[in-house]
């Protein structure tokens, strides 16, 4: 088997994979780029389908200008990489990505190796969430860029983090009636991260800004909220809550998008036997880095939010910083003050990022008082009072073996939705320290893979 | 406690059963696992509890088995989702179809009634069966259970009856004394006059150090599971054939999914203790897996596994007395196929421990088969 590209292949194709592979090729190098999307772009810049013709503007806002030059970088680098769109990694073995375009089966073996897998919306369950009409923030906001859809016309927003009041901004700019932006965090932990935030005082600013304009079109703002029940019979019709004062209030809606930040992709990492480690700030389980991306496994390479939550910009730096160390590794020169540069702006949004974790922490505390009929793992209905048994009465100690006893995470997504919320949900019930409850082991396939899969000719 | 009359070493579906009937037939035990219970191969495994296509002789111990699978609630309290389905195995040769029909025959006589569908009547009973089927052996009362709740549904029964489980309890050392086994491990040192070991895969090391070392090799088998579709495949099912890539089986969980496995094995170490699940294993499984049951194609898998299981050259397991040692017993190397008779297995070396006695005859798996011939 022919080694392709020269043997380096970025998985991912976000900000993270594109400066990657870009920096890659700058060294003369042709890498393979695999990306289970269609297009180029990854989360935030995702790109509209062929053939729709909005403007970046309309699609990113204050980011157009860095999609635009995130996706002439793309374009650019198509006639110089081994360019695999539309194809799915769903697997590794022995120094070999195993991959699937279209139900072909290809095996694509590597020398080194970088992961750009990006992140996806992190949920904490709460009673009638899998209702029809709640959606995660980041498929609001998905539907939104890439298909111009809105997930309701009288929509309430739900959760904590930046992304919430990103996402309610842009919605209430499309026209959109927001009936409220709910957050399960105190605004008063906002001003003690401040110190923290002020590395990045731009983007401290735009968020005070879309804060600013909610408020000026009314739209009820609320923190340190708890969320009690999705109301519906068939689908949404309204979102109970708690406010600070402890006084109940009831709102209408016919969509809800809910998120508390983000969780990185790390399957692919697990697979490939990258050491993690518990990272207290953000309440993860996430793998192993040095500061320029090297995992714990030789020639593995991981960079972007799939690596930890730094953020888009951060994203375009990692990508970079670690294709220098994977051209370094393999006795490249790369001059020291690039990567120098990149680490210390990095640091900054290291920083910004630990202010934003102190800032909108996720709301552990509501694990605990989850009632028992609610439904963490949504594949498989699982619901809180089957974990806590598996927890209690079988004696399962860590998140794998509850998995055993009670099928949570079992499902299509393998626990990548319900995963962390799974093991808060069993530490809580244990009395247990969040790291000691552990993460589910990956396995293959990653994503499901279609048993029509066949052998490539 | 850390004095028995009984201890058991490794808490899989042999030592926990063993535990549980020993507990029913008075004597105190203690068990020492390693890891967790059930956490090794009777955690993961297939879940087939089948008879038929077994080595004759030990029908016996697995009509033992399948009568109490058929009464756990009764027994233990659960039925660790037992469900008594029937099994077939297809042939898509002649050869594979002659097969079947020299077993039926003989599995008769050892206890076992397997029907022979063919033709029209095959595809009437089970129509989503490949129309390339020639023949089903059909094993009506032969079905499936839920391994990852099996053996810890045994372990939970064993310890309502008294029965003291330590798990992280790895077996380090074991001396004979006149009296007693003297057992070290990471916890402590136990004490009993009788010892057995269910140490599965593992087995065969222990075994040795009693100088009675077995042909015994760790594999791993490659197993999977799909999305969930509208459940209607009632029995498990497997391809008869001497290929081995072609060996795949599966069945449908009644919440849908469908779980199958087999084809080429990967391997397992009993130094990491992990089974290796090889991706391209489970890729080869699957043209065999679309032969047996056509509609599977359009679904899509969501995970694989594997666990470590301990296979004789022989493939059949070390069970009964040992041939050397008063008072120690063995019951491992089940051979991919002791998850079927992990409760007949319990069963029968309580009484064989309490009373001397099998019960049922189990001479053919007596670890004496693999000592060489006395020196000279
Ligand atoms: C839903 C969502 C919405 C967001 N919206 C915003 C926002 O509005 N503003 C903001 O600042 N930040 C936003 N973020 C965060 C932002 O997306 C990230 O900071 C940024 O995109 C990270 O870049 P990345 O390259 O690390 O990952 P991504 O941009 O996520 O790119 C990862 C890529 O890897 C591909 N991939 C993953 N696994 C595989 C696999 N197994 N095989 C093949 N390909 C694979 C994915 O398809 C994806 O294209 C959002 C994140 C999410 C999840
Ligand atoms: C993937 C797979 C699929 C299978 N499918 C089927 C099937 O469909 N039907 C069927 O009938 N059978 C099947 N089998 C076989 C069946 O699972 C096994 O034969 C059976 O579970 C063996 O049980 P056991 O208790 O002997 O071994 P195990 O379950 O492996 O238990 C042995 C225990 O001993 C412990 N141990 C080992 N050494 C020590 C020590 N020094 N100190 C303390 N503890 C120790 C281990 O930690 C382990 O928990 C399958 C096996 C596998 C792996």
């Amino acid at each position: 088997m022919a080694v392709t590209g020269d043997g380096v292949i970025v998985v991912g194709a976000g900000p993270a994979g594109i400066r990657a592979a870009e920096r890659l090729v700058a060294a003369g190098i042709r890498p393979t780029v695999v990306e289970e999307s269609a297009r180029d772009g990854g989360q935030i810049y995702r790109r509209q389908p062929e053939g729709f013709r909005r403007p970046p503007e309309a699609l990113y806002g204050a980011d157009s200008a860095k999609a635009r030059a995130l996706h002439e970088a793309a374009q650019a680098l198509h006639p110089r990489v081994d360019w695999r769109p539309g194809t799915l990694v769903w697997a590794i073995r022995d120094g070999t990505l195993l991959v699937n375009r279209a139900g072909q089966h290809e095996a694509l073996p590597f020398r080194h190796l970088i992961l750009a897998t990006g992140a996806t919306d992190r949920i904490m369950p709460l009673p009638g969430w899998t209702l029809p009409g709640v959606t995660s923030l980041g498929g609001a906001q998905i539907a939104l860029k890439a298909q111009g859809c809105v997930i309701g016309r009288e929509p309430v927003f739900l959760g904590t983090g930046p992304l919430l009041y990103l996402v309610a901004w842009q919605y209430l700019k499309a026209g959109v009636a927001v009936r409220g932006v709910l957050d399960t965090s105190a605004f008063a932990k906002r001003v003690l991260a401040a110190p923290w935030l002020a590395a990045r005082p731009g983007l401290l600013a735009r968020g005070l800004a879309y804060t600013a304009a909610l408020r000026r079109a009314g739209v009820r703002i609320a923190t340190n909220i708890t969320p009690l029940e999705v109301e519906g019979e068939d689908r949404v019709a309204a979102l109970r809550w708690r406010d600070a004062a402890g006084v109940e209030h009831r709102a209408a809606c016919d969509g809800i998008g809910m998120g508390y930040g983000l969780r990185p992709e790390t399957q692919l990492a697990d697979l490939a036997g990258c050491a993690f480690a518990f990272d207290g700030g953000a309440r993860l389980w996430l793998p192993v880095t040095d500061g320029d991306g090297r995992s714990s496994v030789p020639c593995v390479y991981l960079a972007g939010d799939g690596a930890q939550i730094r953020g888009a910009d951060a994203a375009e730096l990692a990508g970079r910083l670690a294709a220098c160390a994977a051209l370094r590794d393999s006795g490249r020169a790369v001059d020291e003050l690039e990567m120098a540069t990149l680490r210390r702006r990095l640091a900054g949004m290291t920083r910004f990022r630990r202010g934003l974790e102190r800032a909108f922490p996720y709301p552990a505390h509501l694990a605990a008082d989850l009632p028992d009929e609610t439904l963490v793992c949504r594949c498989e209905a699982i619901t809180a009072g089957a974990l806590r048994q598996a927890g209690g009465e079988y004696g399962a100690a860590e998140v794998n073996r509850a998995k055993a006893f009670s099928r949570t995470g079992m499902g299509r997504c393998q626990g990548r939705m319900c995963g962390p919320a799974a093991a808060e949900v069993l530490a809580a019930a244990r009395g247990i320290p969040m790291a000691q409850a552990g993460r589910l082991r990956g396995a293959a396939p990653v994503k499901p893979l279609p048993l029509a899969t066949e052998a490539a000719p | 406690m850390t004095q028995a009359d009984v201890i058991i070493v490794g808490g899989g579906l042999m030592g926990t059963a063993s535990a549980f009937f020993l507990r029913q037939r008075g004597l105190s035990v203690i068990l020492l696992e390693r890891d967790l219970v059930g956490s090794h191969a009777s955690g993961t495994n297939f879940g087939n509890v089948r008879r038929q296509g077994r080595f004759l002789p030990q029908l016996p111990l697995a009509n033992r088995s399948r009568a109490i699978w058929g009464d756990l609630p009764g027994i233990i309290g659960e039925d660790s989702e037992f469900l008594p389905s029937g099994h077939l195995r297809i042939a898509f040769r002649e050869e594979d179809e002659a097969r079947l029909v020299a077993h039926a025959a003989a599995a008769r006589e050892w206890g076992l009634d397997l029907d022979l569908i063919t033709g029209n009547a095959l595809r009437d009973r089970f129509p989503y069966l490949s129309p390339s089927a020639r023949m089903a052996s059909h094993s009506p009362l032969d079905g499936h259970a839920n391994p990852r709740l099996a053996a810890p549904a045994f372990a939970r029964a064993a310890r309502r009856a008294g029965a003291v489980l330590h798990e992280g309890a790895a077996v380090l050392g074991i001396v004979k004394s006149a009296e007693d086994f003297v057992v070290e491990t990471a916890i402590g040192a136990f004490r009993a006059p009788l010892l057995q070991i269910s140490a599965g895969a593992w087995g065969g090391r222990i075994a040795a150090a009693f100088g009675e070392p077995v042909p015994i090799t760790p594999a791993a088998p490659q197993m999977g599971v799909t999305e969930p579709m509208p459940y209607r495949i009632a029995p498990v099912m497997g391809i008869a054939t001497t290929v081995k890539e072609e060996g795949v089986y599966l069945r449908q969980v009644k919440r849908g999914n469908i779980v199958f496995g087999g084809g080429a094995r990967s391997e397992a170490s009993l130094d990491t203790r992990r089974a290796r699940l090889d991706p391209l294993n489970t890729l080869a499984q699957l043209p065999h897996l679309a032969r047996l049951l056509p509609p599977i194609r359009a679904l899509s898998i969501i995970r694989t596994w594997s666990g470590v299981e301990g296979y004789m050259a022989d493939d059949i397991p070390v069970m009964g007395p040992s041939g050397k040692v008063t008072g120690l017993f063995y019951a491992f190397g089940f051979c991919g196929h002791g998850f079927q008779l992990g409760p007949g297995v319990g069963a029968t070396m309580a009484e064989l421990i309490a009373t001397g006695h099998a019960g049922i005859p189990i001479e053919p798996f007596h670890i004496s088969r693999f000592a060489q011939g006395p020196p000279g």
